[in-house]
């Protein structure tokens, strides 16, 4: 790394010589606001807000794409480059609604908070209003375009991160619109529901649907049994919305804001995460000795879901046929659960927090009813439950420490790491090691799957042969993996895929921002409490052994089929 | 797409195919394969950008993106009399916006559509060079020059004739 000197503010520093000056001044301790900046994801200088003064250059320069060179005299915050700033936010507040008291992201967004922060306190430009389009067919993601600054951050996530490649610029000038092709709607389109893009918006132009009313009626309706399952990933997440570091495990006070909140019972998705373990490695170990379709992929991520039968719909018989834990968990809340506690299962009101927004969707489609009612009726987000927490004024900080409810409340250090890249495999042959061998797994950490590359690759000695694994995190890195099963090349036997980078800790539903950083911070979390925890395999949980025993009878079995399992459709739109 | 292409005459399809097939592989063919689809279908329906967006391994968004991004590719069909009216610098100053309002309201739609019965379609053209003579109108091959508002219901007319004696 060869380094470089320049002056940014009279402070001369040295810095890398492929930083940009936005880079260097930060490293210097210097503040330059940017908006359509995403580090390392998006960095194309087209908001014109990090702009500053080069010595000698005639014109401003946007920071964030522009390169240091030696001996270059930066100056960050003089009159021309504070009155350009302020006329650059001036000029997309000018066509910006001011709907701030009613926007899903007031006090989150970044347009607002640069106003705040450039001392914006009047506008000298009135603009025509953008072209609005309000489109909330999804049940997982709302766009209003009259909110959208054009600063392309999703189409660089939805693109070249996930190669969904939904959304596009459409038309030109000041009438581009970002959208689907055709100008169709986030259900007409090929669209994953991911929800990446909400995590990018820096306005309000793309954010989750919220289901936060619908939660709070349910609460506050005395006929109603409302209970909550918590997905693996929230614990080590959603402590960012209260000022916790990322990766903060926060288990307990979780558990007890939930619980102040109003909930009857508070369970815990990692009993369905170990449930899914059970019958997803006896599936696989079904396959494999039954000669059936392999490689099996996982299941358990419903944007993958999305794109395998919107994409691959052809490969739809290598998809294990497990449900979701959350939808396990929705269906036999409603019967299991219903029977055990002699409630009528159409005064369950069943509630899931996720770290995403493909769960809503996967909630709503038709056949998630295997109870005869909504197996989940609404699910929240990760933001979305610390708006409500908020809301009940209830301070994480000093909210007691409590334990999940039975018989849900146990999960295993399995059921943990489903929320984090690689987490389902190594949960998977934890269990799968001792259906073959009938021995436990000495190590239970595989190292080869964790981590944040793209593909991991591991090769596991099982009854006698050796198996071939592969894990995938983020769509864009699943084509290649794909492409082989479509001709018949694949070395693989198993395969876990999760649609979002980093694994569901880096979800559509989590807080903001998610970058490189929180999602290690957060998969360190998950590890951390999967090493803390006694059990650390789903066949060990006592209640898996408990439902199988009082309910289920067997792995595979018909009620296991009727309740756990589902089918795909291919809905390809090109062929 | 499957509906759509269900929709669109075999032959069409066909031709479409051939143009596709001739750029397949040649990085930058989009926009050839474009113009030439639009210059044998007379426009860019759906069923052909998506077409086209598979054959090239292309993303039907970014087809849809090129394709509403440049004013010289249209998604709809052109009427058979296509109305353009110059909004280059120096016709725009010479009115040819009072123009644009004429027409649509003489013809009851918006630029960019085309009339129901199929006869009219109204586009904003930029700069013909011939500014000293704005503002330009042009139908179809036929240009006319200062135009003016109160000049619109007789360059209608005029339509109308043609049509009546078949030219």
């Amino acid at each position: 790394m060869s380094m470089i000197e320049l002056t940014i503010d009279n402070k001369r520093i040295k810095v890398d010589k492929d930083s940009t000056i936005l880079e260097a001044a930060r490293q210097a301790g210097i503040t330059v606001p940017t908006l359509c900046y995403l580090e390392g994801v998006h960095q194309v200088g087209s908001c014109r807000v990090c702009v500053v003064e080069v010595k000698g250059s005639k014109n401003l320069v946007p920071s964030c794409i522009t390169k240091v060179q030696n001996g270059m005299k930066v100056i960050t915050n003089s009159e021309r480059v504070r009155n350009a700033r302020r006329t650059m936010v001036n000029l997309l507040l000018s066509n910006h609604p001011d709907d701030c008291l009613a926007c899903a992201k007031n006090q989150k967004c970044e347009l607002q908070q640069l106003a705040y922060q450039l001392n914006i306190r009047e506008n000298p430009f009135e603009g025509q209003p953008s072209r609005a389009v309000y489109d909330d067919s999804s049940p997982a993601i709302i766009r209003d375009s009259s909110k959208c600054i054009l600063c392309r951050r999703c189409l660089t996530v939805c693109n070249s991160v996930q190669k969904v490649s939904v959304l596009a610029p459409l038309g030109r000038g000041y009438d581009t619109v970002i959208s689907p092709a055709y100008g169709q709607t986030v259900m007409e389109a090929t669209c994953v529901q991911c929800g990446q893009c909400t995590t990018v918006c820096p306005t309000g132009a793309l954010v989750e649907k919220s289901y936060i009313e619908d939660v709070w009626n349910a609460l506050a309706d005395p006929s109603k049994h409302v209970v909550v399952q918590i997905a693996p990933a929230i614990r080590a997440s959603i402590g960012e919305c209260f000022g916790y570091e990322p990766g903060t495990v926060l288990t307990g006070k979780l558990v007890g804001a939930v619980k102040a909140l109003g909930f009857d019972k508070v369970f815990d998705t990692n009993f369905t995460a170990d449930l899914t373990i059970m019958e997803e490695g006896s599936e696989l170990l079904h396959r494999i000795s039954s000669g059936g379709k392999l490689p099996m992929i996982t299941s358990c991520s419903p944007g993958w879901i999305n794109f395998v039968e919107q994409f691959y719909g052809d490969i739809l018989d290598h998809v294990s046929t497990c449900k979701s834990p959350q939808q396990m968990f929705g269906s036999v809340i409603k019967t299991y659960y219903a029977q055990k506690m002699g409630i009528d299962p159409a005064n369950i009101y069943s509630v899931s927090v996720m770290p995403c927004t493909a769960k809503k969707y996967e909630a709503r489609r038709e056949e998630m009813q295997s109870s005869g009612f909504w197996d989940v009726d609404a699910v929240l987000t990760t933001r979305e439950l610390a708006a409500m927490i908020n809301e009940a004024g209830i301070q994480m900080d000093k909210i007691d420490e409590q334990n999940f409810d039975i018989p849900f409340g146990e999960g295993s250090g399995a059921g943990a790491i489903f929320g984090n890249t690689g987490g389902v495999m190594e949960a998977a042959l934890r269990t799968v090691y001792k259906l073959v061998t009938g021995e436990e797994l000495e190590n239970v950490e595989l190292t080869d799957v964790r981590g944040l590359k793209g593909i991991k690759e591991a090769t596991i000695r099982l009854g006698g042969r050796d198996v071939s694994v592969a894990v995938v995190h983020g769509l864009g890195n699943i084509r290649e993996i794909l492409d082989q099963i479509r001709e018949g090349k694949s070395p693989y036997t198993f395969i876990e895929i999760m649609c979002c980078p980093g694994g569901c800790i880096g979800g559509g539903g989590q807080p903001t921002p998610t970058n490189h950083e929180t999602r290690k911070k957060r998969i360190e979390g998950l590890y951390k409490a999967d090493r803390n925890l006694e059990i650390r395999r789903s066949h060990q949980n006592p209640y898996v052994k408990m439902i199988y025993e009082e309910f289920l009878g067997a792995p595979l079995g018909e009620l296991s089929h009727k309740l756990l399992h589902t089918h795909y459709r291919d809905r390809r739109t090109v062929q | 797409m499957s509906v759509t292409l269900k929709q669109a005459e075999q032959k069409d399809v066909e031709l479409v195919d051939r143009i596709i097939s001739a750029y397949e592989g040649q990085p930058g063919s989009l926009i050839p394969v474009l113009h030439e689809t639009q210059k044998v279908l007379g426009f860019l329906p759906r069923w052909a950008q998506d077409r086209i967006a598979q054959r090239l391994n292309i993303s039907p968004s970014e087809v849809n993106s090129v394709v509403s991004f440049y004013s010289l590719f249209s998604e709809k069909p052109k009427g058979k009399y296509c109305i353009g009216v110059c909004k280059g610098t120096a016709c725009y100053v010479k009115n040819s916006e009072g123009i644009i309002e004429k027409l649509q309201k003489e013809l009851g739609i918006e630029v960019g559509d085309t009339t129901d019965d199929g006869m009219y379609s109204l586009e904003v053209l930029r700069c013909l060079g011939a500014c000293g003579l704005g503002p330009i109108v042009t139908v179809n091959e036929k240009v006319y020059t200062r135009m003016k508002p109160e000049k619109v219901r007789d360059m209608l007319r005029d339509i109308e004739d043609m049509e009546k004696r078949g030219e």
